[in-house]
């Protein structure tokens, strides 16, 4: 079916989907790039000069970007680990023989479908609120003092209300990965006499493991760039106790108006996602052979 | 109209030529097979007729016009593709009045076209239905159907009956040489399976690795193949192949015999054997004959024959129906 | 396969399930009652389930005070706008990579999914600035601009699978019976791949509805869609939970409803493929 016609027609069609998507990638990265190496801030225009690479100087030994990078890496490990943990357990029981699966399985994935901001201000005033919340009724209601979860705990709050959005993924795409696995394998193995336990070490986990690493690589992609959330419930506070790095980039450049240092934080962070990228892509395009 | 020309064709994947330089003629109202084991190019080659491949070089003619460079819409021939290629979404209907459609037919005559040729494919019924509702054979027929509305100067089969079962594949045999004989149109047909070639052809054209064995009617190719590649694939049991000896006896580097060309005798005969399986069909008997030092022979009989395992029998061929080769596979 | 499952086995996970269901459900659920109470009921302690005066005060409220049809409008034109501008973009791309490849297609493919794998922030600078030089800024064309685009490589993707089922000798036959690439395409590829790209279409109007780095950073009062007008409920107003939970009420309702339709094209669409 490939004759010079087609293939030229093929080129035609694809072109503005690429046209666009390097249009996107190339200008407002390399304008990101060369901002960083300036020193530009929107409060003083037209006093823009070259500043090497005084703004990564800055910006890496900023105690906040040390503070972000640590909040980053936690919100994202946190998450990760609530997540998979939990949507493993989760996928692995929604398979078993029960009454209302499916109505059980949308429940479960209703909150991927909440946008974060209705998320975040739900647990943030209706939850986690220390006079109001449902949280502080129930610590009052056992005769507790009242937890004010944002002030004390902000990152650890953050990680449970983001957890709470991401868990429905992980869980639907284990337990997809789950109903594909082999039911004559499994009664192989047990006419081997493997039992529960050793069937699901042997033969389950085996088989979810390239599930699993799929949603780690996935999430963290989304996960590094989490912003919403902390937007509405902290606002990154109290001090930098709950900034990641994109709330950094995003405060840096749109709330200090530093073009040039948040710049710098930009690409920094352009270049913590890569690395996450180059794995998923190659797990990508390993599947696209097959 | 329906003639097709190739001159000098070739056409290479890469750096892999899968034809090299071919001439052929087709003939305006000719069914003409393209034969051959799988990967020989036979597909290739109606591809590159139909115009869903480039040729690498060389010229297609079709109706004496250079077609070369035209795409598939514009050659004006219909084809029928194995899988039948039905658009699942659109009834029969619209399935068989697409081409109209894409050629701008007003509604009236398409509609008068699309009834006749539901009447002749007995698919009147099954206008309003879905393919994914029809039989394997009513598929076929509206695939068909769809070719030949548009009356295109030549039709393209590529193997159109083997996704069928064998009883079907018979009736639709039939029912595409009937429709040759009733429109006269130039047929291309590709099949991997002789006894199709045999028995639909005017024109059989043997392909071996992308090039032209040999081109003749189907007797033409039983009686006088040109060299032993033809020779052992035209024809069902295939033909028996001797060397040494026997071969010698006939100054040859090697012979053949086809198997209803030895006659069969319990006391006496050219060559001494031991029967080892028999297959008793009831019209014919196939017997498999192992003959010592000239291998295993296949042999056919009269369905009456009553012989079994292990009986002693002696074959002779018969001289006028040997056919000779050289050491080149090439028929003296 | 069928073999007996003792009753009782069966009733645990049934109960274990649905109490981990409804737990995890529970926000959304206790967001609903709230926008039904009055706010005094809304805080009351201990707070009330199922007996409370239901009331719609609340909804009628919020589109009264605060141009909430706006907003829902504008959610509608940008998730809306933005994926069917995608898919005009992505329909030719995914035809030519699923059925006329060549020796770049799959780089072609691997490199759009990686331009989704950009942290928004590495270009937001660049972005803010066009946008405001522009006047793009705060408007739903803007919105649009940029959700096509980042979009449009799940898009290209999702297209990309769904066409690769469908038959090539189908198209082949269209081309035969003498239809252009246009009408090929028309006729024959778009309407066996309905099933396909209404799934695509979904998809990606769930997430460009919920949006919530360029919807809040690139918006305003004027063209804010509702991810942006609920993040302005933040403080103080945010202290009135029947009110914020009516408007959260709708603003999330129908993307369920949909979502739970689009459950299997999450997984593919988001996965790239990776898990079957």
């Amino acid at each position: 079916m490939v004759t010079a016609h087609s293939r030229t027609a093929a080129r035609l069609m694809i072109s503005p989907a690429v046209v666009l998507l390097l249009g996107w990638m190339i200008i407002p990265l390399s304008m990101t790039i060369y901002f960083s190496f300036l020193r530009y801030n929107l409060l003083s225009p037209g006093m823009e000069e070259w500043a090497g690479l005084t703004n990564y100087r800055y910006f890496l030994t900023d105690p906040a970007f040390f503070a972000a990078l640590t909040n980053t890496l936690l919100l994202v490990g946190g998450v990760l680990l609530i997540t998979v943990v939990g949507g493993t357990a989760l996928a692995v029981l929604l398979d078993q023989p029960m009454w209302g699966q499916g109505i059980v399985r949308i429940l479960v994935i209703a909150p991927f479908f909440v946008m974060p901001t209705v998320s975040a201000l739900v647990w943030k005033n209706m939850f986690m609120n220390p006079v109001n919340g449902l949280f502080a009724h129930a610590f009052k209601a056992v005769g507790l003092q009242p937890f004010d979860f944002l002030s004390h705990a902000p990152l650890m709050s953050i990680i449970l209300i983001v957890s709470w959005q991401w868990l429905p993924f992980a869980t639907l795409i284990l337990l997809t990965a789950m109903q594909s696995l082999d039911q004559e394998q499994q009664e192989a193995a047990e006419m081997d006499g493997a039992g529960v336990l050793s069937r699901f070490i042997y033969l389950t986990i085996p088989h979810l493991t390239r599930a699993i690493t799929v949603v780690i690589l996935i999430q963290t992609i989304f996960l590094l760039s989490v912003f919403a959330e902390i937007l509405v419930t902290t606002n990154g506070g109290p001090g930098t106790a709950s900034t990641n790095l994109t709330y950094l980039v995003y405060a840096q450049s749109l709330l200090q108006f530093d073009v040039g240092g948040g710049s710098a934080g930009g690409i920094v962070a352009v270049i913590l996602a890569n690395i996450v990228a180059i794995f998923l892509m190659r797990m990508i395009g390993k599947n696209l052979d097959t | 109209m329906g003639t097709i020309t190739l001159a000098q064709v070739t056409k290479s994947f890469g750096d892999v030529e899968v034809i090299p330089p071919l001439d052929l003629e087709i003939n305006d109202g000719e069914f003409v097979v393209f034969v051959g084991p799988s990967g020989c190019g036979k597909s290739t080659l109606l591809r590159l007729i139909a115009g869903l491949e480039d040729v690498t070089s060389g010229l297609i003619r079709i109706d004496g016009t250079d077609a070369t460079a035209l795409p598939p819409a514009r050659r004006s021939l219909a084809m029928v593709f194995q899988s039948y290629a039905l658009y699942p979404h659109m009834s029969v209907r619209k399935n068989i009045g697409f081409p109209l459609k894409m050629a701008g037919m007003n509604a009236a005559e398409a509609d008068k076209r699309i009834n006749a040729a539901a009447k002749v494919l007995n698919l009147t019924d099954y206008l309003d239905r879905r393919p994914g509702q029809l039989s394997g054979g009513q598929r076929q027929r509206v695939a068909i159907g769809r070719a030949i509305v548009r009356e295109p100067s030549a039709f393209l089969f590529d193997e159109p009956l083997s996704n069928l079962d064998a009883a079907l594949r018979v009736n639709m045999r039939l029912e595409i040489s009937e429709l040759h004989q009733t429109l006269k149109t130039t047929m291309v047909y590709v099949t991997h399976d002789q006894v199709e070639a045999m028995t639909m052809a005017d024109k059989i054209v043997v392909l071996h690795a992308g090039v032209i064995e040999q081109v003749g009617s189907p007797l033409e190719l039983y009686n006088k193949p040109r060299n032993k590649f033809v020779a052992g694939f035209i024809g069902s049991p295939k033909m028996n192949f001797l060397q040494g000896a026997p071969a010698a006896e006939h100054n040859a580097h090697s012979i053949g015999i086809r198997p209803e060309h030895l006659t069969l005798s319990v006391d006496d005969g050219a060559w001494p054997g031991t029967v080892g399986v028999a297959e008793h069909l009831g019209s014919d008997t196939f017997l498999h004959v192992d003959s010592g030092a000239h291998g295993i022979l296949n042999i056919r009989t009269s369905g009456e024959v009553d012989l079994h395992h292990g009986d002693k029998v002696f074959l002779t061929p018969d001289p006028a129906r040997l056919h000779r080769f050289d050491a080149s596979g090439l028929t003296l | 396969m069928a073999r007996a499952i003792s009753t009782r086995r069966k009733a645990t996970f049934t109960l274990v399930a649905w109490a981990i269901g409804i737990a995890i459900f529970f926000p959304i659920l206790w967001t609903f009652l709230t926008s039904f109470k009055t706010e005094a009921e809304a805080i009351a302690s201990p707070p009330s389930f199922l007996g409370f005066a239901w009331t719609t005060e609340n909804y009628s409220v919020v589109m009264e005070r605060s141009n909430y049809s706006r907003h829902f409008w504008n959610s509608v034109v940008i998730s809306v706008g933005s994926t069917v501008i995608g898919l005009l973009i992505a329909i030719p791309a995914a035809w030519s990579m699923a059925f006329v490849p060549g020796r770049r297609t799959k780089d072609v493919l691997l490199w759009m999914l990686s331009t989704k794998m950009l942290p928004p922030v590495g270009v937001l600078i660049p972005i803010y600035l066009i946008f405001r030089d522009t006047g793009l800024l705060d408007t739903r064309t803007g919105l649009v601009i940029v959700l096509t685009l980042i979009n449009l490589p799940i898009i290209v993707w999702m297209l990309y699978t769904y066409f690769k089922e469908i038959p090539g000798e189908i198209l082949e036959a269209a081309r035969m019976d003498g239809a252009s690439l246009y009408n090929e395409i028309i006729y024959v590829l778009t309407p066996m791949a309905v099933p396909g790209i209404a799934s695509t279409l979904l998809l990606n109007v769930i997430l460009a509805w919920n949006e919530a780095f360029w919807t809040l950073n690139l918006t305003a009062a004027k063209a804010a869609p509702l991810t942006a007008f609920i993040a302005s409920y933040s403080s103080p107003e945010g202290l009135f939970y029947a009110k914020l939970s009516a408007a959260s009420t709708m603003a999330i309702a129908p993307i369920i409803v949909l979502g739970w339709f689009s459950q299997k094209q999450l997984v593919r669409g988001l996965t790239f493929g990776a898990v079957k």
